[in-house]
C-alpha cells in the first residue's frame, strides 16, 4: 500500500539519526527508515505477533504498552533524535501524556495522525448522523481502537497550549494530494507534523 | 562428553580451585571462521546434553539449528555432572556465577574461538550470559538473557534457604524436599490448575499433585548431589552483576558492541518481567541494541523449557540477524 505519510517521515529523517518508533506494528516504517536512511532504530509496541515479526526481520523492538505509562518513562532524556508516532495517538488512553515523553526523551517528534474534520467524515457524520466510517476508518463506534479522535485545529491548539514547536507540517488529501496548510481542517485526510520541545 | 582440564581457578572468594575439569558437549560443526559458536548455559539442576533437556530448541531444523551452528554446553563447575564440584574436591570452596562464567571462559579459549555468536541461558543460564556480557564483552556478539535477573529477588532467595535447610538436616530427603519446593516455583497457580486441578490419584489416597511432587522429589535424588545443590544455589543468591559497579547502567557500559534479546514470561513469578525490564533500561541507558518481549504463558518459570512457539520464532528469528 503507498503510504503518503511513509514517505514524507523517512523525507524528515536524518541520515544515520537515532529513531524510535512507538507504535512500530510489524516494523514496516523502521524497516524502510534503516534501509533508507540508515537510521539507528527501536520499535515499541505491545502486540506479541507484530513484536516477533520485527525481531525475525533483524528489527530491534521492545515490547511495552506505552498507553499504562510504562516503558518510555525509562528512556533517559534525549536518547533519540527522532521519536514517531505514526497513526497511533488517537489510539491511545492519554495520548498528552504519551506524546509529552516522547517529546522529553526525543530531541523531535514526527507525529502523524487522521483528522476527523475533514470534510467526508464531516459530511457522513452531517448527512448520516452516525459516527463516520470509510476505509482508513473501517470500525464500529464500539468496536474501534481508535478512541481519541482529533483534528488538525485540534492539535494546533495542543502544541500551543503546551508550548510545543511545530518545526514542519504536512497535510495530505484522500487521494494522497498535497493539501495547502489553509484548508488543511478541511481538505486533508492526514497530517504530519514534526515537533519539538 | 568431553573433558577439558587446566591448573587452577583463582575464584572470586580469593581462593584457588586446582585442579579444574570443565564436562562439556559440543554439537554441529565449527566453521573455518570460527564465527558460528553458540554457548548455551544450563541451569540449576541442568547440564551439558542441551539436546536432550532443550530439545525443542536446539538441533538439525530446530531454532538454533545444529546444521548451522556450533553449540556449546558445559557443566558447570559445582555441579555434578563431571566439571569440578564438592564430589570431587573437599571441602569445595564456595563459587559464583563469575566464577562459573571464567571456567566456561577458559574452556572458549581452549577451543580456540575468539568471539561466540551468542551466549543463551534461561535462569541461572541466563544470570551467566549476563555475566558473559559484562566480563568478557569483547567475546560475545550477542546474548539473549532468559527468564532470568541482574539478582534474585529475596522471594527467591528464601526459596533456596529453604531448600538448603532440609539438606542440612538430611541430605537426602532434604534435596527432596528442596526439589519440591523448587517445582512448585518453577509453576504458576493456573499451571498447576492445568495440570493437576485437584484430581485425585485412584483410590482418593493423594492428590496428583502431591504425587507429582514427590515423584519429582525423589527421582532427583538419584541423579543430583545435595552439596552441588547447596553450592550452586549459594552461587545463584549471591550473584548481582552490579556489585562492582555503580549501577546497573555501569556495568553494561563497556557492553556496547553486543546484541541483546531479553526474554520474560507473564506467568514467571520466580524471575518476574520487571527484573527483565531492569536489564532494559539499563541497556537502553547506554544505547545498546536491545529487543524485549515479555511472552504471554501460563505455565510460570518453567515456560522457558517448553515447547513455545512464541519463543522458538523469536530465537530462530534474532540468531539468524545477530
Amino acid at each position: 500500500m503507498f503510504k503518503p505519510d511513509y514517505d514524507q517521515i523517512v523525507k524528515w529523517v536524518e541520515p544515520g539519526s537515532r529513531v524510535l518508533d512507538v507504535g512500530c506494528g510489524e516494523g514496516l516504517l523502521l524497516d524502510r527508515l534503516i534501509k533508507e536512511k540508515n537510521v539507528h532504530g527501536v520499535g515499541v509496541d505491545n502486540d506479541a505477533k507484530s513484536l516477533d515479526l520485527c525481531i525475525t526481520k533483524g528489527l530491534s523492538v521492545i515490547q511495552s504498552n506505552v498507553d499504562q505509562g510504562e516503558g518510555l518513562k525509562d528512556f533517559p532524556d534525549k536518547t533519540f533524535d527522532y521519536a514517531i508516532l505514526n497513526d497511533t495517538l488517537q489510539a491511545l488512553h492519554r495520548p498528552l501524556e504519551v506524546l509529552l515523553s516522547m517529546l522529553r526523551l526525543s530531541k523531535k517528534v514526527i507525529v502523524g495522525f487522521p483528522n476527523f474534520a475533514h470534510l467526508t467524515p464531516r459530511f457522513y457524520l452531517f448527512f448520516q448522523g452516525r459516527m463516520p466510517m470509510s476505509k482508513a476508518m473501517p470500525h464500529m463506534w464500539y468496536d474501534t481502537p481508535n478512541i481519541h479522535f482529533m483534528t488538525v485545529k485540534d492539535f494546533q491548539l495542543l502544541c500551543k497550549d503546551q508550548g510545543i514547536t511545530v518545526l514542519k507540517q504536512r497535510y495530505f488529501g484522500e487521494h494522497f494530494e498535497s493539501v495547502h496548510p489553509f484548508l488543511a481542517n478541511l481538505l486533508a485526510a492526514e497530517a504530519v507534523f514534526l515537533i519539538k520541545k | 562428553m568431553l573433558d577439558f582440564k587446566f591448573n587452577e581457578l583463582k575464584l572470586k572468594s580469593g581462593e584457588t580451585l586446582a585442579p579444574v575439569t570443565i564436562a562439556y558437549q559440543t554439537f554441529g560443526t565449527l566453521n573455518k571462521e570460527k564465527s558460528n559458536a553458540i554457548l548455551i548455559c544450563h541451569a540449576l539442576s541442568g547440564d551439558s546434553n542441551v539436546v536432550e533437556w532443550w530439545g525443542k530448541m536446539v538441533g538439525e531444523g530446530k531454532p538454533i539449528d545444529t546444521k548451522k551452528y556450533f553449540v556449546i554446553c558445559s557443566n558447570v563447575i559445582g555441579g555434578c555432572y563431571g566439571s569440578t564440584g564438592p564430589a570431587t574436591v573437599q571441602p569445595f570452596p564456595s563459587i559464583t556465577i563469575s566464577d562459573m562464567v571464567n571456567a566456561q571462559k577458559k574452556l572458549i579459549d581452549h577451543l580456540g574461538i575468539s568471539r561466540l555468536l551468542s551466549v543463551i541461558g534461561g535462569s541461572m543460564g541466563g544470570m551467566q550470559g549476563l555475566q558473559w556480557s559484562v566480563a568478557y564483552p569483547q567475546m560475545v556478539k550477542s546474548v539473549i538473557p532468559i527468564a532470568t535477573t541482574t539478582k534474585l529477588s529475596a522471594q527467591g532467595i528464601a526459596f533456596n534457604e529453604v531448600g538448603r535447610h532440609a539438606i542440612m538436616l538430611n541430605p537426602k530427603d532434604g534435596l527432596a524436599v528442596a526439589r519440591m519446593i523448587g517445582h512448585i516455583t518453577y509453576l504458576s497457580d493456573e499451571a498447576m490448575h492445568k495440570k493437576f486441578g485437584r484430581r485425585q490419584k485412584e483410590g482418593g489416597v493423594e492428590f496428583e499433585v502431591e504425587s507429582y511432587l514427590k515423584h519429582q522429589g525423589s527421582s532427583f535424588t538419584k541423579r543430583f548431589d545435595a552439596n552441588s545443590y547447596v553450592s550452586i544455589t549459594k552461587a545463584i543468591d549471591r550473584f548481582d552483576l552490579a556489585e562492582n559497579y555503580n549501577g546497573l547502567a555501569e556495568a553494561f557500559a563497556g557492553s556496547k558492541e553486543i546484541k541483546f534479546m531479553v526474554v520474560s514470561f507473564t506467568s514467571d513469578w520466580l524471575f518476574p518481567a520487571y527484573q527483565s525490564w531492569e536489564i532494559v533500561k539499563a541497556l537502553k541507558t547506554n544505547s545498546i541494541n536491545v529487543s524485549y518481549r515479555n511472552i504471554g504463558s501460563t505455565a510460570g518459570h518453567d515456560a522457558f523449557l517448553l515447547d513455545d512457539p512464541q519463543l522458538k520464532t523469536i530465537i530462530g528469528g534474532f540468531l539468524s540477524n545477530v
